[in-house]
């Protein structure tokens, strides 16, 4: 089901119209009430008039999350906090959030965003939606929630964690679509099949997956063990959250991105320069509708490529193919987002260690794990057992409060993390997804 | 009263040890107690040795992490309650082992303890009043 008939198959001539005249307003408004879009733009030479076609999007400088780091928390807001009536945050690349806000008519235009991304992926009214996403800063809870009640489907507001227990309500209540990132969907089918749950009690039919990257050949995986469609997602809190793009499914290929709020773009992630439509770089977002946290030219650091080629579904946007990798280093652990920079800024805190390390990152049956290697130096070595497990202990304490999710640390000896010439190769990336 | 050990970090993987005792044993350093704690990732291996300065400037140069620390070798009759009589002078006097290891020399007699301490003044005042008898430094780099 196409849920907004209206926008959804606009031809593509309106969608544009739609968008030069939405850029054209937003831009207007952030420099006249955001500084550093009106700094960024001065340094630049553009002014608000200067943006006559969507070709002139390319004049605006990009904004990138050092620039929200600068400006942390709320000084890239478009309205006085009094008109925001929620916040919510992402990792960070140093000890500080990303934060972003919403006014009432944001948080409607998300709701209406994710009741097309449901309707998007099958999902409708009758359904039971079990929504295994976090509640909380991160947007994946709250965002599928709205629009799961806007859509007039029952939401099941479980968010994540204690698994045995989710696949109880998932039975006892009737859950028939499944919302979580595509490793926790991963880690459920493997408590069913250990706990010896008739999978013929369980009635989920469809799972939205996303907040991570993931390959075909999980989807075959999870399709196969749970017996369902899964989807991709995407989304990102400083666009919005989850609700930017998603698959149909009728296609199951290429995520489609609801254009009449967003404008998105390839560009070459060393020169900056756009490229054509179809060929693979960094997506860039400018979005067209927000009202709080308005942002132009955004860069994600995701790659990926734009597919123009009209779909099945008989939605008209364009689609975007499922994100492959990074233009940096950032790493996604269980569904929350990791820069080493965080890494180093927590053990650059704890007296003696040396900023020699580096981040192992694997998966255990269907889960990440990450261990931070630290080379012992004299500073931090004793000849007690416990108080080198203690160090240990208190980095491992101090990295889940910073990171938001757990690792774990090794003391390694020194000199055998590779020294690299140039840039250290901090991460290393075991897994197969 | 005091004698100096060093202690070297080791990750737990094969020929680590090894590699340690081929060191010193290049370095004609000869070894006097060891002893070796362990984690499930890690082991802390503690030895007095001849020569200790000069089998810490080995190490180092071979990329080991390496420190030095104090501890006290006690003489214990190598009999029943040997060891029980010189923790009863400890007791009650607010004094911690932090770990200890035991060798017994070749003559058979008496067997050699070495403790490392918390609090190394206090305990040393403690087992000299009750008459322990402590190892100079010397005696057992020499042994």
């Amino acid at each position: 089901m196409i849920w907004n008939e209206e926008f959804e198959t606009l031809p593509r001539e309106a969608i544009e119209a739609i968008q030069l005249k939405r850029l054209q307003s937003v831009v207007e408004r952030v420099y006249a009430t955001v500084a550093p879009y009106r700094k960024k733009m001065d340094e630049a030479g553009v002014k608000p008039e200067d943006i006559k076609s969507l070709d002139d999007l390319r004049r605006l400088p990009f904004t990138t999350k050092d620039d929200l780091r600068e400006n942390y928390p709320f000084g890239m807001f478009a309205v006085p906090l009094e008109r925001v009536v929620r916040v919510h945050a992402s990792s960070g690349t140093t000890g500080k959030p990303t934060v972003v806000g919403y006014t009432r008519r944001d948080i409607d235009t998300w709701a209406e965003l994710m009741a097309r991304t449901l309707a998007c992926a099958g999902v409708h009214r009758g359904d039971v939606v079990h929504n295994a996403y976090g509640y909380g800063l991160f947007t994946g809870g709250l965002g599928f929630h709205y629009g799961a009640e806007r859509l007039g489907a029952t939401v099941i507001p479980i968010s994540g964690g204690n698994t045995k227990r989710q696949i109880m309500i998932m039975k006892d209540f009737g859950s028939t679509v499944l919302t979580c990132t595509p490793s926790y969907a991963l880690n459920i089918a493997d408590v069913i099949r250990e706990t010896n749950v008739d999978s013929s009690e369980l009635k989920i039919r469809v799972g939205i997956f996303g907040a991570e990257p993931w390959s075909e050949n999980m989807r075959e995986e999870i399709e196969k063990k749970l017996g369902i469609d899964a989807i991709d997602i995407y989304g990102l809190s400083e666009i919005m959250g989850p609700g930017v793009s998603v698959e149909c499914i009728e296609k199951k290929h290429g995520l489609h991105i609801f254009e009449d709020h967003f404008i998105p773009e390839i560009i070459d992630p060393q020169t900056g320069e756009v490229l054509p439509p179809g060929e693979k770089g960094e997506l860039v977002f400018t979005t067209l509708t927000k009202e709080a946290f308005p942002v132009i030219r955004y860069r994600t650091r995701d790659i990926t490529r734009l597919i123009t080629e009209p779909c099945i579904c008989g939605r008209t946007f364009y689609r975007m193919e499922k994100v492959t990798g990074r233009s940096d280093d950032m790493l996604i652990i269980r569904g929350v987002n990791v820069f080493p920079s965080q890494i180093e800024h927590v053990l650059m805190s704890v007296e003696g260690v040396e900023p020699h390390y580096q981040i192992i990152v694997d998966r255990e049956g269907a889960l990440d794990v990450m261990e931070v290697q630290v080379e012992v130096s004299e500073d931090i070595f004793s000849d007690e057992i416990k108080v080198l497990e203690g160090l240990a202990k208190r980095i491992e304490q101090e990295m889940k409060e910073t990171l938001s999710v757990s690792c774990k640390v090794r003391l390694v000896e020194p000199k055998t993390i590779q020294r690299s010439e140039g840039k250290a190769k901090r991460v290393i990336d075991k897994r197969k997804i | 009263m005091k004698v100096e050990q060093i202690s070297i970090f080791l990750e737990n993987k094969s020929g680590r040890l090894a590699e340690v005792t081929r060191i010193l044993s290049q370095a004609g350093i000869n070894i006097r107690a060891l002893s070796l704690a362990d984690t499930s990732d890690f082991g802390i291996l503690r030895l007095i040795v001849n020569d200790t300065e000069k089998a810490k400037a080995v190490l180092k140069e071979n990329g080991f992490t390496v420190g030095k620390t104090e501890v006290v070798a006690i003489e214990v009759p190598d009999r029943p309650g040997g060891l029980a009589g010189i923790l009863e002078a400890l007791e009650g006097k607010d004094i911690n082992v932090e770990y200890m290891y035991a060798f017994v020399q070749s003559s058979g007699e008496n067997a050699i303890i070495i403790f490392r301490f918390d609090e190394l003044e206090k305990a040393i005042a403690a087992l000299q009043e009750a008459g322990v008898r402590i190892l100079k430094g010397e005696e057992v780099y020499a042994l």
